[in-house]
């Protein structure tokens, strides 16, 4: 019995949904860091004065002993990682195309962003 | 089943490496490959100068302050100012395109306008931050 040949590398993998959800994470991680961008821009235009204390409270403060400062960051920490990851490797899918350099690559970003994760992991909970 | 990937398509390619410095990109393309290039330097600068720098101001109070003294450096301000370019320029060409994104603005002139104002008014704010970090304010 001979292999059905519509497998293998004659196959192109393509699917539903290849690339809309991606499409839409991309945006609405926007959207996420947009709003958050805007509530440290308030948060820094009505601080009484530029003082250390200021600056840390905010990412840091406390809303009925629940770490809504620490927790908001990291959301937006998050959304950046997961925007920046489609929006690099739309890049090396454009620009690079042999395969094993791009799964290189990619592999690259995935470990270069999750140090950036623990790296912020780490700045956020030790103050 | 689709047969299309048995036989080797020909490949067009609408532009080369060599005629990219002379290729005349109208204003939507600039927005657009300054979106991508500031895309990437952030993405680079996170780990290397963000987070560290962040980190330095979060992390005591002399860190605060070791903060300001480190800024006072020139050359440290002109990294910091390319990367709040970097910052400003892909916040308001990415709000741009997700206007395109939801059909508004798509059309000839209003997209050339859209994206003039995302240069002019990126520039404008680095401007202003550019200011305040030397010191002019």
């Amino acid at each position: 019995m001979s292999a059905p040949q519509n497998v293998g590398y004659k196959r192109k993998v393509v699917g539903a949904h290849y690339g809309t959800k991606d499409f839409l994470i991309q945006r609405i991680t926007a959207c996420v860091m947009a709003v958050y961008t805007v509530v440290l821009a308030i948060g820094i235009l009505i601080m009484p004065a530029f003082t250390y204390q200021n600056w840390v409270a905010l990412f840091s403060f406390d809303v009925f002993s629940f770490p809504l400062g620490k927790l908001l960051a990291f959301l937006a920490f998050i959304s950046l990682l997961y925007h920046a990851w489609i929006g690099i490797r739309d890049l090396w899918m454009d620009y690079v195309k042999p395969p094993g350099v791009r799964l290189l690559l990619h592999v690259l970003t995935v470990l270069w962003l999750l140090a950036c994760a623990a790296y912020t992991v780490q700045i956020l909970w030790r103050i | 089943m689709s047969d299309s990937s048995l036989k080797p398509r020909r490949e067009f390619k609408n532009i080369g490496i060599g005629q990219i410095a002379r290729y005349r990109l109208p204003l939507a393309g600039k927005v657009s490959i300054l979106h991508r290039i500031s895309g990437v330097l952030l993405f680079l600068a996170l780990p290397l100068v963000i987070l560290p720098l962040f980190e330095r101001t979060l992390i005591s109070e002399i860190g605060f302050d070791s903060f300001k003294e480190i800024v006072t450096n020139p050359v440290v301000k002109l990294i910091l100012l390319a990367l709040i370019w970097g910052y400003l320029h892909h916040f308001c060409a990415g709000i741009r395109f997700l206007f395109l994104d939801m059909h508004v603005g798509l059309d000839k002139d209003s997209s050339r306008k859209s994206a003039a104002a995302v240069l002019v008014v990126s520039i404008l704010l680095t401007l202003v931050f550019g200011l305040k970090l030397f010191g002019v304010f």
